[in-house]
């Protein structure tokens, strides 16, 4: 290896001015801009698991029963879901900036779990209950679309009934 | 320690789904309307806890990784609020048909990915 420098054109003192147009934000600009949100998320993602954790210590369920508790689990998630949102987004006063992050994504996206009810499914099929794995399937669809379905329906009575007082 | 396991993986795995969320929506075209970012963690998470149960680490080792990765890691990185809450979404914006597909992609792609990946987790573990 020689040490003599590369020849090549000069490189200017002032660069020429970026004139693109801006793109949608990098990730290490965006990282450092969002960096609450993401703190927000992650708190409350903590928070959430902890208490799914929680409820699966309380009330652990069998490999070849229905999975009652991860069940409750995602349709109370649902139902609050429906709620929350339609508050936070219908409501009269602006909620503060890191709220939804904290709770809706955070607390109850890390409450409710999509991974664990597709393993619950495995688990069913493969101990020899399909029956049970496909009513554990349709069962908990039909329940959190109801729960998140009547959740965003009583905070909007709630929110009618407030306006009209 | 096992709560700390619980606390770490979800430390990291809810902040994955919302900058995975993100990620994805920013590469959409702007008339997508179908939720693509949780249908993404949703079928990752659901391969990676696959994975880990295809393993099957035995010992306290194999119980821990289930509490970090699975109950932590995949229970904060996938959700089913947030997929409910967007299948109601555009079955209220009149898109029933786009909420169905929603349903019915999440859910055959989900357990596609949670088959799969105990097959390959199984056969990795020889």
């Amino acid at each position: 290896m020689s040490d003599t420098p590369a020849p090549g054109p000069a490189v200017p003192q002032d660069p020429v001015p970026d004139t693109r147009a801006p793109g949608p934000p990098r990730f290490p600009r965006a990282w450092r801009a969002d960096a609450p949100v993401v703190a927000a998320v992650a708190l409350g993602g903590a928070l959430g698991a902890s208490a799914r954790y929680a409820a699966v210590l309380l009330r652990p369920a069998a490999a070849d029963a229905f999975p009652w508790t991860v069940f409750w689990v995602n349709v109370a998630g649902c139902a609050v879901i429906g709620a929350f949102t339609v508050l936070v987004t219908e409501g009269a006063r602006t909620p503060h900036p890191l709220l939804r992050p904290f709770f809706g994504t955070g607390v109850l996206g890390g409450f409710t779990t999509f991974s664990a009810y597709a393993l619950d499914i495995h688990r069913l099929h493969e101990s020899g209950e399909p029956l049970l794995a496909l009513l554990y399937l349709a069962g908990t669809l039909a329940a959190a679309l109801a729960a998140v379905l009547l959740g965003a329906a009583s905070a909007r009575l709630a929110l009618r009934g407030r306006r009209s007082r | 320690m096992n709560w700390l396991l619980v606390i770490a993986g979800a430390l990291v795995g809810a902040p994955l789904r919302y900058l995975t969320d993100r990620a994805v929506r920013l590469r959409l075209r702007p008339g997508s309307v179908l939720p693509w970012g949780t249908f993404t963690v949703n079928v990752a998470g659901s391969l990676a806890l696959g994975l880990l149960t295809g393993a099957a680490v035995a010992g306290p080792a194999g119980e821990r990784l289930d509490l970090l990765l699975g109950t932590g890691l995949c229970g904060a990185l996938t959700t089913y609020s947030t997929f409910s809450w967007e299948t109601l979404r555009l079955a209220e914006d009149g898109s029933p048909l786009l909420a169905a597909c929603n349903v019915l992609g999440t859910l055959l792609a989900g357990l596609a990915a949670m088959y799969a990946g105990v097959a390959l987790g199984g056969a990795l573990q020889g």
